[in-house]
C-alpha cells in the first residue's frame, strides 16, 4: 500500500527551458508532504513528474531518478501508464468525467484496469465515496452525472476516483484553490484522514493550509525570471514555519517577499 | 468584486504588507467595503452611442434578411408547384412514374426520386462517417504536430475541388475500377436484395454504389473539419484526469474525447448528409438513367431529386412541366430542413455535457 518516494537529482525541462534544477527529497510513507513556493517555482512541475504526467506536455523531459520504494519509475522498462495507475493524482480544478455518472466516475480507474464485476465495482464505489466523505451526500444519486455536484463535492469525487484504485501515493495539485472555505475545510479534514492509509504529496499556495495538513514541508523558490526553480529546503512543517534554516524560506512564509 | 472603489484600494504590498505578515492576508479581503454611490447609476437611462444603433441595425437587418430569403424561396417553390400538382394525374408522393413531356397529361411521382436520393446519401454517409472519425481522431490525437497541420489543410482542399471534377473522376476512373468488384458482389452476394443485379449496365459503373462513394469523398472534408474542431476542444483537464488514472491513448480517447465530441460528430455528419442529399452535378453525370424503377439494389441507376432537376432544366419550356420539377425541388428543400432539424435536436439533447 502506502509507499515511500525518493527523488534524486531531479532536473525537469520544457523543451530547452530548464524548469527545475537538482531536486532531491524524501517523501516518507503515510505522511503528508507539502510543496510551497511562489508561482512559477516549479513545485507543480515536480509534482507532475512524480507520476510521469510531466512528460505528457510536448517537449517535456526528465533527468534524474524518482524511486518508489526503491524502484526507479523512470527506467526504460517501466510503462508510464502503470506508474499512473499506482500513483494517483487530484488536480487544481475538479475534473470528473462529465459524461459519466457519479458511480462510473469513481470506478473509472478500475474499469481501465479491466475490472468488470459489477458487485465488486459497486463495493469499491461505496468504499471510496465513504473514504472521500462524500457517500452520505450522493448515495441517492449515484447514477446522476458527476458534473451536477458542487465544486467541493466534485473535488471529493475526484479524490474518491483517485483512491478507488488504492494508489501507493496520492498527489494533489492545489486541490483547494478553486473551492470556498467550507469545501476547503472538508478537503483538509479528508487529507488528515487519508494519511492514515496513503502517502500524500500536496502542492499549495496557501501557507496556513500547508501548516495545517502537512507533516513535512518543502519550500521551492525561483532565483530570477528564466532561471530554473530550486528546492530551497525541506524539513518538518513545524520547523519550517517556526524556525526555518534558510532566510529565503523565512522571508516567504512571513510574507516579506517580492 | 467589480466594484471600482475596491479595485482602487491599495493591495497589502510593500512595507505595510510585510509587517502584517501572513496572518494579515485573509483579513485584508474581509475589510469593510466603503459604500458606493450606486443609486444615481441605476436611475440613469442606458447610454446609447450612434455606433451601437448602426451595428444593432446591421445585425438585426442581416438576421431578418436571411429569414425572409428562406421564406421567399419556400414560397416561390410552393407557388410554382401548386398548379402542376393540381394537374398531376398520378399520386405525387407514391407514384414511381415521371413523365412531363405532355403538359396536358402530367404524370409525375417522387417515390423513386426519394428512394434513390436517400439511398445515395446514406451510402455516402455510411462510408464517410467512420473514415472522417478516423481522420479527425488521427489529426487531433495521434498525428505529430508538424504533420497534422498540412494534413488538415489537404483535407480542407478536398472541399474546394469543384463537384464536376468529382463527377468526371467517378464516371471515368472510379466506375471502371469498381466494375470487377461490383460484378463479384452481384455474382456471389446477389441473393441479398441490396447487392442484386440492378436496372443498369454495371460495366458502365453508373450505379448508386459509384455515386455513393463519390459523394462520400465529397462530404468527407466537412465531417472531418467539424469533428476535428470539436475533438480539439476536449478540455485538457478531462484529458489529464484520464491520463492520471493510467489511461492509454485509446482509453483517453474513449473516456474523454469521444463522449465530449459525440454531439459535434453527429451534427457534422448531419451537415454532410444535408450536402449529400443536395449533391447535384457529380451524381447527375455518374448515375445511368434507368428504364425500370428502383429495386433496392446498390447497383441500380436512376435519378436523385437534384440530378433529375439539373438534367431536365435545359428543357423547361412549359410552366406546367417545370412546375413538376419545382414540386420535386420543394420536397428536397423540406427533406434537408428535416435533416438539419434532427441534427440540431441531437446537439441540443447533449447540451448538459458540454
Amino acid at each position: 500500500m502506502a509507499k515511500r518516494l525518493d527523488i534524486k537529482d531531479l532536473n525537469l525541462f520544457y523543451g530547452k527551458f530548464h524548469a527545475v534544477e537538482n531536486v532531491s527529497l524524501a517523501v516518507p510513507p503515510k505522511n503528508v508532504t507539502a510543496f510551497i513556493g511562489p508561482s512559477g517555482c516549479g513545485k507543480s512541475t515536480v509534482l507532475r513528474s512524480l507520476n510521469r504526467m510531466h512528460e505528457v506536455a510536448p517537449g517535456a523531459r526528465v533527468e534524474g531518478k524518482v524511486l518508489l520504494d526503491g524502484e526507479d519509475i523512470y527506467t526504460s522498462t517501466v510503462d508510464p501508464v502503470e506508474v499512473r495507475r499506482t500513483i494517483g493524482m487530484v488536480f487544481q480544478r475538479p475534473n470528473p468525467f462529465p459524461t459519466m455518472s457519479i458511480r462510473d466516475n469513481v470506478v473509472a480507474g478500475l474499469r481501465l484496469s479491466g475490472m468488470k464485476d459489477k458487485k465488486k465495482l459497486d463495493e469499491v464505489a461505496e468504499r471510496s465515496l465513504r473514504g472521500a466523505n462524500l457517500w452520505n451526500e450522493v448515495k441517492d444519486r449515484l447514477d446522476k452525472p458527476g458534473g451536477g455536484l458542487s465544486g467541493g463535492q466534485q473535488q471529493r469525487l475526484c479524490i474518491a476516483r483517485a483512491i478507488a484504485v488504492q494508489p501507493d501515493v496520492l498527489l494533489m495539485d492545489e486541490p483547494c484553490s478553486a473551492l470556498d472555505p467550507i469545501s476547503t475545510l472538508a478537503i483538509e479534514d479528508l487529507i488528515t484522514e487519508l494519511k492514515k492509509e496513503y502517502t500524500i504529496v500536496i502542492v499549495t499556495h496557501n501557507m496556513q493550509q500547508a501548516a495545517r495538513v502537512s507533516d513535512q514541508t518543502a519550500f521551492f523558490n525561483l532565483l530570477g525570471v528564466g532561471q530554473p526553480g530550486q528546492l530551497i529546503e525541506v524539513d518538518d512543517t513545524e520547523k519550517i514555519f517556526s524556525n526555518p534554516s534558510q532566510k529565503a524560506t523565512e522571508d516567504y512564509i512571513s510574507g516579506r517577499f517580492g | 468584486m467589480n466594484d471600482p472603489v475596491v479595485a482602487k484600494r491599495p493591495a497589502g504590498s510593500g512595507a505595510a504588507g510585510a509587517e502584517r505578515g501572513v496572518a494579515a492576508a485573509p483579513t485584508a479581503s474581509e475589510a469593510p467595503i466603503p459604500p458606493t454611490p450606486e443609486a444615481p447609476v441605476t436611475t440613469k437611462a442606458p447610454h446609447v452611442r450612434p455606433g451601437d444603433r448602426i451595428f444593432r441595425g446591421l445585425a438585426t437587418g442581416s438576421g431578418v434578411f436571411i429569414v425572409v430569403l428562406i421564406g421567399a424561396i419556400g414560397l416561390f417553390l410552393i407557388l410554382q408547384a401548386i398548379p402542376s400538382l393540381g394537374l398531376d394525374n398520378v399520386n405525387f408522393l407514391t407514384s414511381r412514374e415521371w413523365n412531363t413531356t405532355d403538359p396536358t397529361n402530367l404524370r409525375f411521382g417522387i417515390l423513386d426520386l426519394t428512394l434513390v436520393t436517400v439511398v445515395v446519401a446514406l451510402v455516402a454517409l455510411l462510408i464517410a462517417m467512420p473514415i472522417a472519425l478516423g481522420i479527425a481522431l488521427f489529426l487531433t490525437q495521434y498525428a505529430p504536430r508538424n504533420l497534422a497541420r498540412p494534413f488538415a489543410y489537404v483535407i480542407d482542399l478536398l472541399a474546394a475541388v469543384p463537384s464536376i471534377v468529382f463527377g468526371l473522376w467517378g464516371l471515368f476512373v472510379l466506375g471502371p475500377v469498381l466494375f470487377p468488384f461490383s460484378e463479384w458482389v452481384i455474382e456471389n452476394l446477389g441473393w441479398i436484395p441490396i447487392f442484386a443485379k440492378g436496372n443498369v449496365n454495371v460495366q458502365l459503373g453508373g450505379t448508386i454504389f459509384t455515386a455513393g462513394i463519390v459523394v462520400a469523398v465529397m462530404i468527407l472534408p466537412i465531417i472531418t473539419a467539424v469533428s476535428r474542431e470539436v475533438f480539439e476542444r476536449t478540455p485538457t483537464m478531462h484529458v489529464e484526469g484520464a491520463i492520471a488514472l493510467g489511461a492509454t491513448k485509446w482509453e483517453v480517447v474513449r473516456t474523454t474525447v469521444l463522449p465530449f465530441g459525440k454531439a459535434g460528430y453527429v451534427s457534422a455528419s448531419m451537415l454532410g448528409l444535408g450536402r449529400a442529399l443536395g449533391e447535384t452535378i457529380a451524381v447527375a453525370i455518374i448515375l445511368s438513367t434507368a428504364t425500370s424503377s428502383f429495386g433496392w439494389s446498390l447497383f441500380d441507376g436512376g435519378s436523385t431529386f437534384a440530378s433529375k432537376i439539373a438534367l431536365a432544366a435545359p428543357e423547361f419550356n412549359d410552366a406546367r412541366s417545370a412546375g413538376a420539377y419545382i414540386a420535386a425541388g420543394l420536397v428536397l428543400f423540406v427533406l434537408t430542413f428535416v435533416v438539419n432539424a434532427i441534427a440540431r435536436s441531437i446537439v441540443a439533447g447533449h447540451k448538459e455535457y458540454e
